[in-house]
């Protein structure tokens, strides 16, 4: 038992301090140099070039919707009951027969369909839940907006033309 | 006679009109290539939107700063709150009244000395205001009534009081070498040669010196690595943590007017002042030989050149500043008294005892 000194004698050298100072400096005036004349950065010039993240970046959510325009929902509130931000708020209602043209396949509907994207936690869960591939979250990671009401996505804006993330365009 | 009073007036403001030019009006760019700077050196890009390569960028942060609400904490101290900008930039500024950009221009037929006060005493000056750069630090941190505030202040005041004294020792072994006070005779005196080929500049007759007050302008100026005071990660912002708008704005600017102002001492005490780079000398010889400029004209463009020679020297200075920041940490504050006082004292202390000895053997 005992205490293990680890501390160590410097040199001279060392201890003058400069000589590591002007090695500190040549890399920094190395990396000015290569900035200035040779402009070699790594920033993304955001507006302009884009980040593409990985097909698996889950961004906005969206629902899926059929040919005629009709979302895939059918109200089953998978999603709001696996959903751990408790974000997603469902109203459910029966689908009138003649706007269906798949007949019984999708008997009930969502009246309303809002998910508060400042609670969501973008796990991703919603869509696992989902047995019809209605809900689903894009790669669009530009999320800001100008009030807190706009980032209630309701029906309209969920149902808005988007590809799914494995979807290529 | 009232001639000459209103020519001597004329000239006065000129040079005042220089000066102020120099420093408040290039600040914004130093600001810029600071950040611009900063930028190269961590492979970003840094400011580029507001106009041409972002050269726009700080006028449109002072922009801000001028719109923004003048706040004001409670329990401060209003008056000391007020006067701590305003000194923080007038001092840096009182001093460089004293440091000569070049030797003379004739203008009219009579020689006008390119420096806005002539003192034989222009050391002590420049020292005096030099020593007025902590106040500011010092009364905003007490002031505002905060607690990273008065941090900042006790950090400020002290690591001054550290690093002034080997500052100072610094300073006597380049007064004892010149042997006058009067900064136009220094840079006359570091005109000429050492050896036949190197320019006679004190940094190259007293290294140690000049290595002394150079790192002592780093604290003196509170920049990295010795930016205590401020110490962002440790105290907010420092002293002007409770400063916002057109205050903060001018604390900020004082910065780097204190900058210009510590390069452009070092330049005059330890880097030949406005003597022209070797080989200039030649280059004016043939543009008035070229031009047939007559003695008048030849001395104002040997004026011009010792002027963009200055520049050039103090701009060098600048940049270093810049370049340093971003190679070093923050020291740590006990680490930084070890190196004032354990260190950077004794050894200048033994710098000018030496210095002394040499000059008694050289002048005998």
């Amino acid at each position: 038992m005992g205490t293990i000194n680890i501390s160590k004698k410097y040199t001279a050298k060392q201890k003058s301090y400069l000589p590591a100072i002007l090695i500190g400096m040549k890399i920094t005036l190395k990396r000015f140099i290569q900035g200035f004349f040779f402009r070699q950065h790594d920033t993304i010039m955001y507006p302009e070039q884009r980040r593409k993240y990985s097909d698996r970046f889950r961004g906005m959510h969206f629902i899926s919707v059929d040919p005629n325009k009709t979302e895939n929902c059918t109200a089953c509130y998978l999603c709001e009951t696996v959903c751990p931000a408790e974000c997603i708020h469902i109203v459910a209602d029966e689908r009138e027969e003649e706007l269906n043209p798949y007949g019984v396949k999708k008997e009930k509907k969502p009246v309303s369909f809002d998910i508060d994207a400042l609670r969501c936690c973008f796990c991703g869960f919603c869509e696992e839940a989902c047995p019809k591939d209605a809900i689903k979250l894009s790669g669009n990671y530009e999320l800001a907006v100008s009030s807190r009401e706009e980032a209630i996505y309701d029906l309209d804006h969920l149902k808005r033309n988007m590809n799914g993330r494995q979807e290529k365009l | 006679m009232e001639n000459q009073l209103i020519f001597d007036l004329t000239m006065m403001v000129a040079k005042i009109l220089v000066i102020i030019a120099c420093t408040l009006g290039l600040a914004p760019f130093i600001v810029w290539f600071e950040r611009r700077g900063a930028a190269w050196m961590q492979r970003r890009v840094g400011p580029n939107r507001v106009g041409p390569f972002g050269l726009l960028q700080s006028l449109a942060d002072v922009m801000k700063f001028a719109f923004k609400e003048t706040f004001i904490p409670k329990n401060a101290n209003k008056f000391y709150y007020f006067m701590a900008p305003i000194l923080a930039l007038i001092a840096p500024m009182c001093a460089l009244a004293v440091i000569p950009f070049g030797s003379k221009i004739i203008v009219n037929g009579q020689e006008v000395v390119l420096q806005v006060a002539q003192m034989d005493t222009g050391v002590i000056f420049v020292l005096a205001f030099a020593g007025l750069e902590v106040y500011p630090i010092i009364l905003a941190g007490w002031a505002s009534r905060n607690k990273y505030s008065v941090l900042g202040a006790l950090r400020g005041s002290s690591q001054i009081v550290s690093y002034e004294i080997s500052m100072g020792l610094a300073l006597l072994s380049m007064l004892i070498v010149y042997g006058s006070f009067n900064p136009h005779d220094m840079v006359s005196w570091q005109n000429g040669t050492l050896f036949g080929f190197l320019p006679r500049w004190g940094a190259l007759v007293n290294p140690f010196g000049a290595l002394v007050f150079w790192i002592a302008t780093f604290a003196e100026t509170n920049r990295l690595p010795f930016d205590l005071p401020e110490g962002e990660s440790e105290l907010v912002a420092g002293y002007h943590v409770e400063y916002g708008g057109m205050r903060f704005a001018s604390f900020f600017m004082a910065e780097y007017v204190a900058m210009i102002m510590a390069s452009a001492l070092l330049v005059t005490m330890f880097f030949g002042g406005y003597n022209m780079f070797p080989g200039m000398g030649i280059l004016v010889e043939v543009i008035g030989n070229k031009m047939s400029f007559g003695e008048i004209g030849l001395q104002n463009t040997k004026a011009f050149f010792e002027f963009a020679s200055f520049f050039v020297k103090v701009s060098f200075f600048m940049f270093v500043m810049v370049w340093i920041r971003w190679t070093l940490p923050r020291f740590r504050f006990d680490q930084l008294m070890d190196l004032g006082w354990k260190i950077l004292f004794p050894l200048s202390l033994i710098n000018l005892v030496l210095v002394t000895i040499g000059v008694y053997y050289f002048n005998s």
